[in-house]
């Protein structure tokens, strides 16, 4: 067992965990907090990302106390005073999700794009996003929404 | 995945005392977690070496540009002085898997894994790269030993990867369209005195391509390289490629390089 102590969504975190915790299970079955989805669990598909002091990662290839004395914020961090970030706002709003499985990690991953580039092309945003796989191939929209966020961030 | 013990090293000195037969070093963790996952690889001990402040860093020279084994490939890809210095290895960086993968993966982690399809060993290659250990320095074209293979004895840790800056260069790759992986990649690079045309992803390991990289010698130019045909008996050959369309992929991609150039 170790002890992980990390920031989680603004708040202070620590647990004993055994060292092999990866991060997307320590979130989701230590803290509860199921919005940071677990799909091929091979870091390919992108459901898991989180960021990491502000980048974007994929939380199922990273171990819990590796991201010890760190910053994590999750989906259920975004949202301020109950009201979405924008970029969920973009994606409700141009319909960016089908099943939702993958929305999480996509707009997790969106948002550090735009921290990176105020105002992506269509390509660049397909470019950023290869990580990230929808399976319901709703990607125009995803597109759309990060278009639309990037207009109103 | 099997459980194993976690050690965060606070110095190299440390990392490597702690080695053994059952010990893996820890760096971005993007190929190595996911192979104790899969149950691919088990350690009894997991060595993190990211705490270790002079693993990481860019420096540049005159003459060469030196990064540090724990440096993220979105540092290098961002990087301004790489991309004054070797424009082709930011480039390369800023293709590797995906922007997470880039946010975590490093050079070190990179080239000690040796995936025959990785992209960092076809520049170690072309770029005359010396890799500098916690002993010794090594020079590329005597790391890379075979299939996820190098070099590196029990202990060895990679604390920097030094690029000789070429007189021009470029890196073309045909990705997986799924991993981003080289289905073959393609780095060229013209030196002084010679022309190195290094290829992963056609072989088990890295290589320089001996016939591409005597004709661009002789003639830096595309037309000395059109139509060329590879032999192809060694190369690999899988449901995403044979290995006839890798042998002339490789000469394609070396042509492109050299009109990138």
């Amino acid at each position: 067992m170790i002890r992980v102590t990390i920031e989680v969504n603004g708040k202070k975190v620590s647990k004993d965990a055994p060292d092999h915790t990866i991060l997307s299970v320590f979130l989701r079955d230590n803290l509860n907090l199921t919005g940071t989805h677990v799909g091929c669990d091979t870091s390919q598909c992108g459901a898991c990302v989180v960021h990491v002091d502000g980048k974007s990662i994929k939380s199922c290839s990273t171990l819990a106390v590796d991201i010890n004395g760190s910053k994590v914020t999750t989906i259920e961090g975004l949202a301020k005073e109950g009201k979405m970030h924008p970029m969920q706002e973009a994606f409700k709003k141009m319909h960016g999700l089908q099943c939702g499985f993958c929305t999480p990690g996509m707009v997790m991953s969106a948002i550090d794009l735009l921290q990176n580039k105020k105002n992506p092309s269509d390509s660049e945003i397909r470019e950023w996003l290869e990580g990230n796989i929808c399976r319901c191939t709703g990607y125009q929209n995803i597109v759309a929404a990060v278009k639309e966020a990037a207009s109103k961030m | 995945m099997k459980t194993f013990n976690y050690h965060a090293a606070k110095d190299v000195k440390e990392a490597s005392k702690l080695a053994s037969n059952s010990s893996a070093f820890l760096a971005g963790g993007m190929t190595s977690i996911p192979s104790m996952k899969l149950g691919l690889a088990t350690y009894k001990d997991v060595i993190d070496i990211k705490h270790i402040k002079k693993l990481s860093g860019i420096k540049v020279s005159g003459k060469s540009v030196t990064v540090g084994a724990t440096t993220k490939h979105a540092e290098v890809a961002s990087s301004k002085d790489v991309k004054k210095a070797i424009p082709s290895l930011a480039k390369l960086a800023g293709g590797i898997g995906d922007a997470q993968v880039r946010n975590r993966g490093t050079v070190g982690g990179s080239i000690a894994n040796n995936d025959p399809s990785a992209c960092y060993p076809s520049a170690c290659m072309a770029l005359n790269a010396i890799i500098h250990t916690n002993n010794r320095r090594i020079e590329a074209s005597k790391f890379f030993k075979g299939m996820f293979e190098t070099a590196l004895k029990k202990g060895e840790l990679i604390e920097a990867v030094e690029f000789k800056i070429p007189e021009k260069s470029n890196y073309q790759k045909h990705p997986n369209p799924a991993s981003r992986y080289a289905i073959v990649g393609v780095y060229l690079a013209k030196h002084k005195k010679e022309v190195n045309v290094a290829v992963t992803g056609a072989k088990s390991s890295v290589y320089i391509d001996k016939d591409l990289s005597k004709a661009l010698s002789s003639s830096f130019s595309s037309s000395a390289i059109d139509g060329m045909e590879l032999d192809s008996s060694e190369m690999n050959s899988d449901i995403h490629a044979s290995a006839e369309f890798r042998a002339s992929l490789v000469t394609t991609y070396a042509k492109k390089a050299v009109e990138a150039c």
